[in-house]
């Protein structure tokens, strides 16, 4: 993200005076999310970031010395890098370092079985509704709460296929050979200040090592779930598919809403060897008062392919811009994403294409809405330089805007040298029109349905592309934002 | 009447300027009235204003349902009520298939929470669809979005029939309509009609009346209805011109 252009590209769309019956009384439906349990930790780094925290934290998980250096090195870069002031939002000023607690964990190993998985962490996850996913659709499933997982489970015709799905933790104890030479290596520490932060204090996250020609039909599952209030969740995950596997992640994200700020903070890194394929979908219905600043970047040798698969909703501040780097000759990038900012909530996401092969190609679609005084904005970048040649983008970002003081930016850069490269792009912005909204509560639908049924309509074809469970709760959560967003 | 359309003394204004006059009319279920006059007379704020919509600002008057008070409701409680308006311009609806939005409407109708036959529905839309003479594959589109004239036309016809009102009223439902599409749309009003719907159509030319018979006409002007008779009335009005109005109220 260091590489970030400035906003010089800006194309702000800003349409006058709010709408005040609309902008009016905007809670958001989060109660499936909200609720929280009395704190009982066995592990606590205390508060605060020092050089005694990350010590504490490689103790209890009795990590290597290359472990415990990495850690080191990352803090004395988190401490020397500025924040990234000149985008997003202001509001990344609030975070108070000194406030957070960085490690929190019961001293829980990650059971194999939902029975044995403590009770209150059991309740969390059952009104989640995870165990029934896991039943009914996946391969395996995570469940991480605060800073270790809780539940770890896949099945076990993939690990005797040689899949392994584990945490980092174990993950760089049991397969070190295969995690080091991968590890920070598509995301180093020093990538920027949030990446660092994430590499000085990791805790939990997924490690997924999908052997050669291994073609995970089921989608894996990782669940972070924040649950202590000043927390900072730093997960991490690094996921191989070695030549021509393939495998689907999915993730999703809650908290519960404290009165102060939570912070969020992931390292994902994807490594798709030659001919692999990785599809990444994230849901994140994070409470409003979580920062969420991930890094997520894939490498994708000849031939392979990395989907990003991304919705935003919720959350105070979302900075996240998945990126691909395109590695090897015919290797393939896409980034589908959709946002949703709703009253002071900031969504700055995007996707970041680096052609670094020739007859590579990248593919952007993003959509955002923009509630109230929510903002809304695509950050993208496009790199494909003069020395390649073949190599084709095409980036598509539109915005719906719902009220009449909702805004949304564009930052698109796109560089594209060389003759035989080409790059397509195209923008729209559009409003829902009072006439819209007339004529559906002219056919019985009240506003909130009606809204509702307008933003589904506006982010279909993107919805169409997630799993059929997911798209399911992603129009639900679509109706919950909008119907709680009129008067 | 508690078994009417019953309109009485409206007065409408946008903004500073009055449009409905003093405006009353009552119809009762299983007729058809057809509401002509020149452009700028206020047909289609009658039909706004009585479907709710927030910039027609009704100053005063009522206008009961089978005896409910309409006006003052939200749009879709009037929608529920029973009321159905054919829009002259119907609106976009991207990424949202007409089949999803019937069927939205019609959920929005239920008990909240209470399941919906899915099955039933498909094969009731279906029905109503081959009467129009639609290709199946045209619910899968995006409401309105690209469509012909006559297509969203169609449409409006396919909602009404699908969402089955006590009332309808038709803002303009033939203009930029060719003969053919004129000819479906007059056919799916003619197969609604019956004891239990009683429907306005308000039209510019008398045309649509060759196809859609009414029981009464009424011609409108400068806010309030001026004449009222039988279907003869609007061919007299296609002989003679809406001048012939106004030089009969100028004398």
């Amino acid at each position: 993200m260091n590489a970030f252009p400035p906003n010089d590209t800006d194309s702000s769309i800003d349409i006058g005076e709010a709408d005040a019956e609309t902008a009016a009384a905007i809670d958001i439906d989060r109660e499936k999310g909200n609720f929280s349990f009395k704190e009982d930790y066995a592990y606590d780094a205390g508060v605060g970031l020092n050089a005694g925290a990350v010590d504490y934290i490689t103790d209890v998980k009795g990590e290597p010395d290359w472990v415990r250096e990495f850690r080191h090195k990352a803090l004395k870069i988190f401490e020397s890098k500025p924040l990234p002031t000149h985008w997003g939002s202001k509001d990344l000023e609030n975070i108070d370092f000194a406030k957070i607690r960085y490690y929190l964990a019961k001293g829980q190993k990650p059971s194999r079985t939902w029975d044995e998985v403590p009770d209150d962490v059991k309740e969390t996850f059952e009104r989640l509704g995870i165990p029934e996913q896991e039943r009914k659709f996946l391969a395996g499933v995570e469940a991480q709460f605060d800073s270790e997982s809780a539940y770890s489970r896949m099945k076990e015709e993939l690990s005797k296929q040689g899949v392994i799905f584990v945490g980092p933790t174990e993950g760089l104890k049991e397969h070190a050979e295969v995690f080091r030479k991968y590890f920070g290596k598509v995301i180093p520490a020093a990538d920027n200040k949030f990446a660092a932060l994430n590499s000085a204090v990791f805790s939990g996250g997924s490690f997924i090592y999908v052997p050669k020609g291994v073609k995970v039909a089921q989608p894996l599952q990782a669940y972070f779930r924040i649950n202590a209030e000043n927390f900072g969740q730093f997960e991490r995950t690094l996921i191989i598919a070695d030549e021509g596997a393939e495998v689907t992640y999915m993730e999703g994200c809650t908290a519960p809403k404290f009165d102060t700020a939570t912070l969020h903070s992931a390292v994902v890194e994807l490594v798709a060897l030659k001919g692999a394929k990785i599809q990444y979908i994230t849901v994140q219905n994070w409470a409003t008062n979580v920062f969420n600043l991930v890094t997520k970047r894939g490498v994708a040798e000849e031939g392979a392919e990395i989907r990003w698969i991304d919705c935003n909703i919720g959350s105070r501040l979302t900075m996240k811009y998945p990126a691909v780097v395109l590695k090897g000759e015919h290797a393939r990038g896409e980034v589908i994403s959709i946002a949703l900012a709703s009253e002071n909530q900031t969504q700055d996401t995007g996707a970041k294409m680096i052609h670094a092969a020739s007859h590579t190609t990248s593919n952007i679609v993003s959509k955002s809405i923009s509630v109230g005084n929510g903002l809304a904005s695509y950050r993208g970048q496009v790199h494909i330089p003069k020395s390649l040649s073949h190599c084709k983008n095409n980036t598509e970002c539109d915005a719906l805007l719902i009220n009449t003081n909702s805004r949304t930016d564009t930052y698109p850069a796109i560089t594209v040298r060389g003759s035989q490269n080409s790059t397509q792009h195209e923008a729209s912005v559009s409003k829902v029109s009072a006439e819209q909204i007339f004529y559906m509560m002219q056919r019985g639908l009240s506003e909130g349905e009606a809204m509702s049924l307008a933003v589904n309509g506006f982010i279909n074809d993107l919805v169409q592309e997630f799993p059929m469970e997911y798209s399911v709760e992603l129009k639900r959560l679509v109706e919950l934002e909008m119907e709680g967003s009129v008067g | 009447m508690s078994n009417s359309l019953e309109i009485k003394d409206l007065n409408v204004s946008i903004g500073e300027r009055q449009i409905l006059k003093n405006f009353s009319l009552t119809v009762p279920k299983g007729e058809v009235h057809a509401i002509m006059g020149p452009n700028g007379t206020g047909k289609s704020t009658l039909a706004k204003a009585l479907a709710g919509h927030e910039d027609y600002a009704v100053t005063s008057g009522s206008a009961l349902l089978d005896g409910e008070e309409i006006i003052g409701q939200e749009p879709d409680a009037i929608a529920r009520a029973g009321l159905f308006m054919a829009f002259q311009y119907p609106s976009e609806i991207p990424g949202v298939s007409i089949a999803n939005f019937i069927r939205a409407a019609l959920v929005a109708r239920q008990p909240k929470g209470a399941p919906f036959d899915a099955k039933a529905y498909y094969a009731e839309l279906y029905k109503k669809m081959d009467a129009l003479k639609m290709d199946r594959k045209f619910t899968a589109r995006s409401v309105n979005e690209g469509f012909s004239g006559g297509e969203k036309k169609r449409c409006e016809i396919l909602q009404m029939m699908m969402l089955q009102p006590k009332y309808a009223i038709m803002d303009e439902t033939d203009s930029g309509l060719d003969i053919d599409a004129l000819r479906i749309v007059a056919d799916g009003v003619n197969a609604m009609r019956g004891p239990d719907i009683g429907i306005v159509v308000i039209t510019h030319y008398q045309r649509l009346l060759d196809y859609i018979v009414p029981d009464k006409v009424h011609v409108m002007y400068d806010g309030r209805i001026v004449h009222s008779g039988d279907k003869n009335l609007a061919l007299e009005l296609e002989a003679k011109g809406y001048d012939w109005v106004k030089k009969e109220l100028a004398a």
